[in-house]
Order: C-alpha cells, then sequence, then structure tokens
C-alpha cells in the first residue's frame, strides 16, 4: 500500500547512515591502509585481551553495584503515594539531566588528593587515602553515571505489579521477605534485565570515566579505540577492529540476556 | 498540558540562542587596576597589507595547542585572536589538541579542513614527508626577519619552506620546592618510590620514551628496536609511581598541589611558578630535549593568504611579545626578545645561551616509519600491559564462536516459541 | 521498615547529589581551589558569560539538538507509521536495524560514522562539520521516535484512518487530523527525546564534528583536559539551575487537574 512508501526517505537514511558505517568498521577491520585483506589487524587485537578482559570485569562489577543499590530503591518508590512517586521519581532522575562530563569531573575533584573526601578524612584523623586515578574510582564513576540507568527501567516495570498481588501474597502466609524473593523479584526480571543492559553496555565501552578518573594508566576498551582514531596511535585499522570485536561480545551478551526475557515486545533479536 | 510545556521549553532556547548571539569579547580593563598590570598595546607597521581582506567575510581555523595563545583573560593582556580579526576582518575559529599526534591523526583522518597548525620539530619533518603541508609564500610574511637566525633552516625544515617558529623550549622537571630539593633533581627522580602517586608523566610517547631513553643512555632518536623496547620496559617499571599520564591537566594537579613532581615544558612551568610560589623547574644535568613549535599551513586549507597574513601577524613584535609573556614559553622573534624584561631573559630557565643549549640538548627529528610503528605499539602496550598473540586465528575464531552460539541460542528459542504455540 | 526506607533513599539521594553541590558551592569561590572555600563571588560567572568559545558551543548545541530532533521526529514518524503496516518479516528485519544505533555503544556509532564521512571525505570533498555532526545526531535519534512513535500507531484504531477517508478526506487530511492526535503523545515523546540525547551527546559528537561546530559537551572536554578553572563550576550550576526549572515546570503542568482540559476538548470538538 502507498503508506509504506512513506517510510522510504528513512529506509534510505537508514540504509546509508546505519548500514554502510557498520560495513564500513568491517572493510577497515580486515583491510590494511591499501585494501588489501588481511587478518593482521584483527590478531592484532588478540594483544589487548587483557583490557577486554579488565572492561568486562569493571563493567560487571559496576553493574552488580547499579543493580544492588537501585533495586531497593525502586522497589521504595513504588510504594510510596501516587502524588509523590512522580516528584520522586523526578528528584532520583536529575542528576542524570545533567552533563555526564561535568558529572565525572565532578568525582575528580571529590577524590583527590587534596580533594574534598581526603579533607574530612583528615580532621578526622585518618590519612589521605588514594582514590583517584584506581580502577575503584572508575567503578565508582561508572556506578554514579548509570545508576540512574538502572532504577528506571527497575521503576517502571515494578510499578505495574499490582498493590494486590503482594496483599494476597501476605494473605496466602508470605512474610515481607518471602514476598520480595518469591514474587516481586520474578516479576520484576524484565526490568532487571533491561537495567542490566542498559548500564552493562556504557559501562563496558566508556572511555571518558577511565580517562578522566582512572589517569591514564587504567585503559579500558574505550580508551583503546578512541586512541587509535583520535589520540596518539593513529591506527584506524586496528580500531574498527577492536570495535569489531566490541561489537561482536554486545551480541553475545545480549542474545544470553534475551534468554531470559519472554516479552512480546523486545524485537531485539 | 505538554504544550506550554512545548512553548516554555521553546522560549528557553530561543532566549539561549539570543543571549549567545549577543557575547561579543570585552577586554576593557577594569577602573580600578593594581600596579603590576601593564596594558599590552598592538601597532603594526604595515596596516594596508593587513586590509586586504577586510569585509569579505573570510574565516580561517586555526588549530593550536591547549594554553598557547594570548586570550585576554588576564587584565590587561591582548587577546590575539580578537586583535586580529579587528585589524584584518578575518573571522578565526579556534580549537585545540593536546598533543602532536592527536593533531596528526585529527589531519589524517580527513575532513577537517584547517588552515594554521602548529605542530613541534619532529612532526613538522613527518608531515614535510608525507606532503601534509603547502610550501609558504614568504612574500606574505615579511615579518620573518624578527625570527632569530639559530632558528631560521632547521634540521626539521631544513630550506626553510614549510613553517615559522612560534615558540621554543626545553623540558624540565616542575617539582614542589618546599618539599624537594633541587640538588635530587635528575631524571631518575621520576622514578621514586618516595614519590609514589605524587609523580606526574607525559601522555604522549616520544615525550615519555625520551626520558627514558636519556635515562639509559640512548639517542632521543633512536630507531633502534632493542632500544625502544628497553625504553618501553623502564616506562613500564615507572608505572607502578605514578599518578597519571597528563598533559595539560599538570596546571590543574600541581597548582592543587596533587602531585609533586612533573615533567614537563619551561614555559608552562614558568605560568606555574608566577601562580603557585612553591613550585619551581629545573633542567636535569644528564640532557633534556629543545623542542620548536612552529606555524604551518597543511595541504588542505583553503585560505592560504589569509593564513599566511596570520602568520605574519604572529610574528608582529607586539604579538610576539603578548604570546611569549602569556605562554611563558621562550620566543624565537627577536624583537619581542628585546622587549622583555632582563629579568626573564636572566631567570636561568627560559633562555640558556646557546653553547648550554648545543651541550645539554638535543633537538627531535622525525624517525623512519617502522621506529614510529614500533614506538606507537610500545606505547599502547605500556599504558595497557600485554600479553603476546600466539596465534592469528585466535581473534577471528573467538568472533565466530560467538556468533555461532548467538545462532545456536537464537535457533533453539525460535524452535522453543513454536512449541509453546501448540 | 518505613524509617529504614527513608533513610536508605537519603543516603542514596546524597550520594548522587553530594559531586554536583560540590560544583555548585565552589563555583562562588574566590580562588581556584576545588576544596578550600575561600570566600563568595560572581567573578567566575562573569568570565563564563565572556568567554566566546563557550558562548558559541552553546549556541551550536542548541541549534543542533532543535534541527536534528524536529528532524528526526519528522523522518521517524514517518518511518514509523510505514513500518507498522508492512509484513511480518521486513518489519522486523528493519526493526533490529533500527534498533541497532540503540543498542550498540556510542563509541562504535561514533567510530563508524567517523569512518563513513572519512571516506567519502576524500571522494565527496566532505567536511567534518555542521552537516556531519547534523547527520550522525539525527541518525542516533531518529530510532528513539521510531521507539516512541509504534507504540502509538499499534494502539490506535486502524479503522480510524479508513473512517475519515470515507467521510471525505483525503489521505493527508486523513492523516493530520484523524491519525496525527492519535498518536501525537508518542510524537511529542520522541521529540523530547531526541532533544535531550542531542543536547547532551558528547561521544558521537567527539568523532563527528569539525573544527567550526564544537558543542558544548566538546567544549566541556576541552576545558576539564586543560588548565582548570571555576568557570566549569559555574557552568554546571546554571546546566543545573535550568534542568530543575525545566523538571518543575514539566511537572506542575503534568499534575494540573486533567478535567477541565477534558471537558475543553469535548466541547471543542
Amino acid at each position: 500500500m502507498k503508506v509504506k512508501l512513506i517510510s522510504a526517505p528513512y529506509l534510505v537514511w537508514m540504509a546509508v547512515f546505519i548500514v554502510v558505517p557498520l560495513i564500513m568498521v568491517g572493510y577497515f577491520a580486515f583491510t590494511d591502509g591499501n585494501g588489501h585483506f588481511t587478518l593482521e589487524y584483527i590478531a592484532d587485537v588478540a594483544q589487548y585481551t587483557n583490557i577486554f578482559i579488565k572492561s568486562i570485569w569493571l563493567a560487571a562489577i559496576a553493574t552488580v553495584i547499579c543493580l544492588v543499590v537501585a533495586y531497593p530503591v525502586a522497589f521504595i518508590l513504588t510504594r510510596l503515594e501516587t502524588k509523590v512517586q512522580g516528584t520522586m521519581l523526578m528528584i532520583v532522575m536529575l542528576p542524570m539531566w545533567m552533563n555526564f562530563l561535568l558529572r565525572t569531573y565532578a568525582w575528580m575533584t571529590l577524590l583527590g588528593n587534596n580533594g574534598l573526601i581526603n579533607r574530612l578524612f583528615e580532621l578526622v584523623g585518618i590519612g589521605p587515602f588514594k582514590m583517584l586515578n584506581t580502577e575503584g574510582a572508575v567503578v565508582l564513576g561508572m556506578v554514579y553515571n548509570y545508576l540512574p540507568f538502572m532504577i528506571l527501567p527497575l521503576y517502571s516495570v515494578m510499578v505495574k505489579i499490582h498493590k494486590s498481588i503482594l496483599e494476597a501474597a501476605a494473605d496466602l502466609g508470605c512474610n515481607s521477605r518471602e514476598t520480595l524473593f518469591r514474587v516481586v523479584l520474578p516479576l520484576s526480571l524484565p526490568g532487571v534485565n533491561s537495567g542490566i543492559i542498559m548500564v552493562f553496555v556504557p559501562a563496558i565501552s566508556t572511555f571518558i570515566i577511565s580517562r578522566m578518573l582512572g589517569g591514564g594508566g587504567n585503559l579500558l576498551i574505550g580508551d583503546l579505540i578512541e586512541m587509535q582514531f583520535l589520540g596518539n596511535s593513529y591506527n584506524p585499522n586496528l580500531g574498527a577492529g577492536i570495535s569489531l570485536v566490541l561489537m561482536v561480545i554486545i551480541l553475545l551478551i545480549m542474545t544470553i540476556m534475551n534468554q531470559f526475557n519472554d516479552d512480546d515486545d523486545k524485537v531485539l533479536l | 498540558m505538554k504544550k506550554l510545556f512545548a512553548v516554555i521549553a521553546a522560549l528557553m532556547i530561543i532566549g539561549g540562542i539570543f543571549c549567545s548571539c549577543k557575547n561579543t569579547s570585552e577586554n576593557a580593563p577594569e577602573a580600578d587596576a593594581e600596579e603590576e598590570i601593564e596594558y599590552q598595546t598592538l601597532s603594526v607597521d604595515d596596516e594596508e597589507y593587513y586590509s586586504k581582506f577586510k569585509d569579505k567575510g573570510i574565516s580561517i581555523n586555526v588549530y593550536n595547542w591547549g594554553e598557547y595563545i594570548s586570550d585576554g583573560a588576564d587584565e590587561g593582556t591582548l587577546d590575539v585572536n580578537a586583535e586580529f580579526t579587528k585589524l584584518t576582518g578575518i573571522t578565526v575559529n579556534y580549537s585545540t589538541y593536546a598533543t602532536n599526534e592527536e593533531l596528526y591523526a585529527k589531519l589524517k583522518g580527513g575532513g577537517s579542513s584547517y588552515d594554521i597548525i602548529i605542530p613541534s620539530d619532529y612532526m613538522i619533518s613527518r608531515m614535510i614527508k608525507e606532503n601534509m603541508l603547502k610550501p609558504l609564500d614568504f612574500k606574505n610574511i615579511p615579518n620573518f626577519k624578527y625570527i632569530k637566525d639559530t632558528f631560521v633552516n632547521p634540521l626539521y625544515d631544513q630550506k626553510n619552506e614549510y613553517s615559522v617558529p612560534y615558540m621554543w623550549g626545553t623540558v624540565g622537571i616542575i617539582y614542589d620546592k618546599t618539599l624537594i630539593d633541587e640538588n635530587d633533581i635528575d631524571w631518575n627522580i621520576l622514578w621514586n618510590e618516595d614519590y609514589a602517586d605524587r609523580i606526574l608523566m607525559f601522555d604522549n610517547p616520544r615525550d615519555a620514551f625520551a626520558i627514558a631513553e636519556i635515562m639509559l643512555g640512548y639517542s632521543i632518536n633512536t630507531e633502534n628496536p632493542e632500544e625502544l623496547e628497553k625504553a618501553a620496559e623502564k616506562l613500564k617499571e615507572q608505572k607502578k609511581v605514578v599518578q597519571a599520564y597528563v598533559m595539560d591537566e599538570i596546571f590543574d594537579k600541581m597548582g592543587a598541589g596533587e602531585a609533586l613532581i612533573a615533567p614537563y615544558y619551561a614555559g608552562d612551568a614558568i605560568t606555574l611558578m608566577d601562580e603557585y610560589e612553591d613550585l619551581a623547574f629545573a633542567v636535569p644535568k644528564s640532557g633534556t630535549n629543545l623542542f620548536v613549535d612552529a606555524m604551518c599551513i597543511p595541504s588542505g586549507s583553503k585560505q592560504k593568504e589569509a593564513a599566511e597574513m596570520y602568520i605574519n601577524f604572529m610574528c608582529e613584535p607586539d604579538i610576539a611579545y603578548a604570546t611569549t609573556t602569556y605562554v611563558g614559553y621562550s620566543t624565537p622573534n627577536t624583537a619581542a626578545y628585546d622587549m622583555l624584561d632582563d629579568e626573564i631573559k636572566n631567570d636561568g630557565i627560559s633562555y640558556p645561551d646557546d653553547e648550554y643549549l648545543k651541550e645539554n640538548t638535543t633537538v627531535f627529528y622525525n624517525l623512519s616509519d617502522e621506529a614510529n610503528q614500533k614506538m606507537q605499539d610500545l606505547w599502547t602496550d605500556m599504558k595497557s600491559s600485554q600479553y603476546e598473540a600466539k596465534n592469528v586465528w585466535l581473534v577471528p575464531a573467538f568472533m565466530l564462536i560467538c556468533v555461532a552460539v548467538s545462532i545456536v541460542i537464537l535457533i533453539r528459542r525460535h524452535i522453543k516459541n513454536k512449541k509453546d504455540i501448540f | 521498615m518505613k524509617k529504614l526506607s527513608r533513610i536508605y533513599i537519603s543516603l542514596v539521594l546524597m550520594f548522587l547529589y553530594a559531586p554536583i553541590f560540590v560544583l555548585i558551592v565552589f563555583s562562588f569561590n574566590t580562588t581556584k581551589s576545588r576544596s578550600v572555600m575561600s570566600g563568595f563571588t560572581f567573578d567566575w560567572y562573569q568570565k563564563l558569560f565572556q568567554n566566546e568559545l563557550i558562548m558559541m558551543s552553546l549556541r551550536n548545541t542548541l541549534i543542533i539538538a532543535v534541527i536534528a530532533s524536529l528532524s528526526a521526529t519528522i523522518l521517524g514518524t514517518a518511518a514509523a507509521i510505514g513500518i507498522s503496516s508492512m509484513r511480518k518479516f521486513p518489519k522486523m528485519v528493519i526493526i533490529n536495524i533500527t534498533n541497532i544505533p540503540i543498542i550498540n555503544p556510542e563509541i562504535v556509532t561514533g567510530v563508524s560514522l567517523m569512518l563513513l564521512f572519512v571516506f567519502f571525505a576524500a571522494r565527496m570533498n566532505l567536511e567534518f562539520g555542521f552537516v556531519t555532526l547534523l547527520i550522525a545526531h539525527i541518525t542516533f535519534n531518529v530510532p528513539y521516535v521510531i521507539l516512541n512513535v509504534m507504540p502509538k500507531i499499534r494502539q490506535m484504531d486502524p479503522h480510524l484512518y479508513e473512517a475519515a477517508q470515507d467521510l471525505g478526506c483525503n489521505s493527508v487530511q486523513a492523516f493530520f487530523k484523524v491519525v496525527l492526535p492519535e498518536i501525537l503523545p508518542g510524537v511529542i515523546s520522541g521529540l523530547l527525546m531526541s532533544f535531550t540525547f542531542s543536547l547532551d551527546d558528547f561521544v558521537v559528537s567527539y568523532f563527528t564534528s569539525g573544527s567550526t561546530s564544537q558543542t558544548l559537551p566538546i567544549t566541556i572536554y576541552s576545558m576539564t583536559r586543560r588548565k582548570v578553572s571555576p568557570e566549569i563550576n559555574a557552568l554546571s550550576t546554571i546546566i543545573f539551575a535550568v534542568v530543575v526549572i525545566v523538571l518543575i515546570v514539566k511537572n506542575v503542568i503534568e499534575n494540573r487537574p486533567v478535567k477541565p482540559f477534558l471537558k475543553a476538548k469535548e466541547e471543542g470538538r
């Protein structure tokens, strides 16, 4: 029908600006500077296995922390009065609207050896701790920046759990803890699912957080890629190779995550 | 109602655009100025030359190091770019980079057309070799006459066709003099565990490798793969005492007392010392790098004459003077040098005499492609630590496995869904 | 239990807001120190407004955000309508491709677009600048619009369109008078989402902007890499204030009593 044609401009756009660039990444990854096919760059990516492992590891830790912290927050929010819920949600989400860089920069100033936190420690008498430029700082940065992305999906799923279900569970003899684990938890899994994806993917590929809070000695995948294109080691082929491997890893993770998701609406693979 | 919200949002946007359009850069000195402030003025010899492009709506893109131009932020100093626009009617789009390698990557990637870049010596020779620069028409740069003759026809641009020197200096160590004694200053203090986590290090390969190479007794221009690897090993050893790998971030970190020692460029040291009394600068006796940053026009430039006018403007005595006093680096401009206070000329850091320079300093020149590649690989490895790839097929195999697993999972799911329907 | 919840939420909120408040407080500091407060002054705000670069990038950011979000909305809405009437298989393929910019890490999107532009820069004399930036922003915005509009289309009664035509409208009139009002909430939330993402985007802009088209996040990034001046703090405070005001206004509007509006709607038709 003619209606389909109306989406034609977008389809063209999509092909040119989504599909073709990805093909370009593949092209650059598998060719050398002169256009000849080579596996050299892809093979070189193996040198950085430990960076991949580190990125996945740190992102996983950050995701778990986010989940643990955000779950109670989302749950508590849903149990508030309806009037207050909207406002409280807004208050919790507000930091997310602040510029990402500024928020990360704020932690840089707080965690420094002469920063506010260490000064407070000094007042109490405990020596200054090295907090900035460590892996811990990077994880902290990830948690701080991506926490709202975990709270939101959890909240939107939990808010749909009708109060009567919880009351029914209580009627059937569950105490609070059992209700939480046997009723709320399973029902909120789709939210957990989205939350994990929304935190893990940006966390694994960030370069700003690791650069600003990691001190340049804690390279992550994002830093590596950035270095190959706009940084100190110009090598677009290697950069494309690393990007390709990153995409494949994420593809795998998402497929696994979607196993747990029976939602009809989910059209992602 | 959503409409009202949209209206308010629209008003704010318009307000924002309006506000940002209205602002012009002001440089009016405050009424109650301190006695120390001298107001810099600008007078040029040949105003007519500069009015060639007036009212033609031309703009040039200048790509320079960060903190490397006088921008009027301090009282009484000139905003060089604004003065240029006032004089010539040419708009300046100014952006910055942090290292030569970044500049190279941006230019090599293509698509960005800059009209003026200010690379360092070795990068200039590399760019000349790769045909990335346009030869200059010195007829449009009469102020070149002010450049000191020791900087004309340099090693990196032997016929002096592509560059005009902008600033120069030496590399040394900035340190907190209340906690560290000057006599202890040599390159090895950057490896000293007593100052662990208070040491900063260069975040670019050449400067970092140079320090390691000096310590190991190699030439800072060595191309020997073994020597490069040994230097990389030394840098890896240093990693555990380094707080962070930085470039201009050291202003902030040294100033705030986060770090106590950092290798950096003499000019920035002067700026830091001016602001923070506790800091001092020393050039290690075992030798160091002498660098020259010069203005060039990349081959993609579309406004060559306007760019040459800019270069000429930067060589105006008043402008070169403003630049050197603001930025702190040493000027190759003889007329500007004459205008400097004796205090600066004799501070022992900015203008060492020629003999000292010849004996203790070496200039970078561009390495061969293989050496460059090796250094870059070693640098990335050092910053990330590596393990050898045993097999070319390792990564492609890994990727294929990932894709295969995904497909299997998808097929299983598809079958499961089909079953569920029944 | 309730007390525990309150304490917990307060802790989380403190965690979220502490860095921002520190930034704000130190924007009024008379010295550049970020851990010792020496006095109160508005100097940095003054300097901020005199900073040409920041003002220019603010202007660029706003212009790009407006144009990109409007274009994305138009393109995306048209696309959503067309896609909804496709058969199952093409629909699934297109939706999956559309989701790619959403799932893909930003750095891969940025890098792939950069490679695309670089590849064609040589051939077509294309320059990195306003145009490339705009294309990049539209590309990552459209999927969000589609994501927001499609559910609304699905909820809509498909016969409304035919009914309108039966009653004498041609297709264009039918669209504007019948379809659009039904999907409007989705369109608007898509528009707002795109606008927000464009405003705050750093990674994709970093890889696709040129010398003349720096956006505010990019300028902030270069500010943090150099001599840091409390102008950044002043900027953060202003952004924070704007965000608070916008969110408060939005909340107030949404919570206004709905009844009079519904009545007016009925009477107006």
